[in-house]
């Protein structure tokens, strides 16, 4: 899986996420956005260029392998 | 340090701990390792979860659009570090440089940032918090446990306090279809981080939505049945609310429990610190190994007069957790000081509301675009002849134009001629913010200090 999170602060409502991966992202009335925290694998190539498309670069996904990175003894 | 190779000595093999695993200690700890530093780094998180992220706890996860076990932050790189979950914070020893945990261990260090935020504020009568149904929303677990249970479809939900966090609990409900009566101590939702005449917009908003929302009352008792479930609240006006589910969302706590005692100038207000986020002791002397960022830190901000402000906001955890990050393993002539402009944002009743600056410092709004009565506007607040902050609905866009106004203290009421003239335009009028004597749900901006009128300082010893 991929962890995604957005700033919101940054976030204008561009669209571009929701455009290039609607699975993970939508707008939620006219202007905020909504996503998935974490999407599968699958979806990695639709994220990357969503976070490469937004304007305002608010999109931050996992830059690391997440498993690597997993917290041992977390529930 | 002095330059006797001591700092560089510190960043090859010194020892940092971040007590607080949550979005500041972990962009803290990236940072840490980003700028170079190789010593050894161990996070102490009182929940048992590594770093998660806590906005969509309110929106997506109560929504049932996403799982609050699935919101782990993003890694921007590797940290490399020990981690100690589960086990809270429980002391400090300033002079010896060790944290004690609640198991008993103690960890030492060179260095400690504290970032261990804020709690919800829960119910204030004991028996009451403990009955089943009755919640509050700030940690993973209590979203998750929050969500399964509006999954179950409960007969009405209460929702005590109409802050930023009461208010988007609420809006989730409605959208779930979901029977909710908000109960309000002030005159409006939002009053007391923007005032009431954008408060009365956000009433409308409720409503429209077909919140039963009540201002002007408190809740004096929740009661349960046989079984120990909330079954109703009694209100100070009288009446009397059915409910099974109850959310108090009484705003937050700093959790400086733990540093009574030690020495460290740590108080229900947080952690008061220099605008690098180096923590004051109790004296007013500032450490030089011990720093604060976060929710629970305070600092001087130059924009504002140079009063303490804490923020509880996502972006400032993120911006203050870089800088004192970097303050930490440099020079004292390279540090830098924390200076970003605060900003929050809510999505609620299907309306994006931003903020920059400190709405709740501004005494007049003017609104100079779109119009109170669409819900899509942009007020500006002044204070004193000067910008002072600024709310979006729904007009985020044009925010970036208002954020360098109040960065460069440009005057109130603005200059320019509003972009699109509306009858709610032009003049501005007061903003109507509550008499701060009367109780209501806190702001997410804290301000302590001085006036950034009045450059006085009296200085009164309690003895």
């Amino acid at each position: 899986m991929v962890r995604i999170a957005v700033d919101l602060n940054r976030c204008q409502g561009y669209a571009q996420c929701a455009f290039l991966a609607p699975e993970v992202f939508a707008m939620h009335g006219e202007e905020a956005l909504l996503y998935d925290p974490e999407a599968d694998e699958a979806q990695g190539e639709k994220l990357a260029q969503a976070a490469a498309a937004c304007p305002v670069q608010a999109v931050v996904v996992d830059a690391v392998d997440a498993s690597a990175e997993a917290v041992p003894g977390d529930r | 340090m002095i330059g006797d190779g001591s700092l560089e000595r510190f960043r090859r093999e010194g020892r940092i701990v971040v007590v607080g695993a949550s979005l500041a200690g972990l962009r803290a700890a990236e940072t840490l390792r980003d700028k170079g530093f190789a010593g050894s780094l161990t996070m102490i998180g009182d929940e048992p979860h590594e770093p998660y992220d806590r906005p969509p706890l309110s929106k997506q996860v109560l929504l049932g659009k996403a799982a609050a076990e699935r919101t782990a932050l993003p890694r921007l790189r590797s940290v490399d570090a020990t981690w100690r979950l589960g086990v809270p914070a429980a002391g400090l020893d300033m002079a010896a440089r060790r944290v004690r945990l609640a198991d008993g261990d103690e960890v030492p260090y060179d260095r400690l940032l504290i970032a261990t935020g804020v709690r919800a504020h829960p119910w204030p009568r004991e028996a009451e918090a403990q009955l089943d149904g009755v919640f509050v929303l700030r940690t993973r677990d209590d979203s998750a446990a929050l969500a399964r249970r509006l999954e179950a479809g409960p007969k009405r939900v209460l929702v005590i306090g109409a802050g930023f966090t009461g208010s988007e609990i609420a809006s989730a409900c409605r959208e779930r279809g979901l029977a909710v009566t908000v109960a309000e101590r002030g005159a409006a939702p939002l009053v007391g981080a923007l005032g009431g005449v954008v408060g009365a917009v956000a009433a409308e908003m409720q409503r429209e939505h077909g919140v039963d929302l009540r201002c002007g009352v408190m809740v004096t008792a929740l009661e349960g049945d046989a079984s120990g479930r909330v079954r109703a609240a009694q209100l100070s006006d009288g009446s009397t609310v059915e409910t099974d589910v109850v959310i108090v969302s009484l705003g937050a706590t700093r959790n400086t429990e733990w540093l009574a005692g030690s020495g460290l100038g740590a108080g229900p207000r947080g952690i008061a610190c220099d605008a690098g986020c180096r923590a004051f002791d109790i004296r007013g002397i500032v450490t030089d190994d011990i720093y604060a960022a976060g929710d629970v830190a305070r600092c001087p901000h130059p924009l504002f007069g140079y009063q303490f402000l804490s923020l509880e906001h996502w972006g400032n955890a993120v911006s203050q957790a870089r800088i004192a990050a970097h303050n930490m393993i440099s020079e004292s002539t390279d540090r830098i000081p924390h200076m970003e402009v605060p900003a929050f944002w809510s999505s609620q009743f299907g309306v994006n509301i931003k903020s920059v600056g400190v709405p709740s410092l501004g005494t007049e709004i003017l609104i100079s675009q779109g119009s109170l009565k669409d819900h899509r506007f942009l007020g500006v607040y002044g204070y004193q002849g000067r910008v002072i902050g600024a709310v979006a609905f729904d007009h985020a866009r044009w925010l970036p134009f208002y954020q360098e106004l109040i960065e460069t203290t440009a005057p109130f009421p603005p200059s320019f001629p509003t972009v699109d003239r509306r009858s709610d335009g032009q003049r501005p009028i007061d903003a109507d913010f509550p008499d701060p004597s009367v109780p209501t749900h806190g702001p997410t901006v804290t301000l302590g200090g001085y006036s950034p009128a009045d450059r006085r300082m009296t200085f009164t010893p309690a003895h």
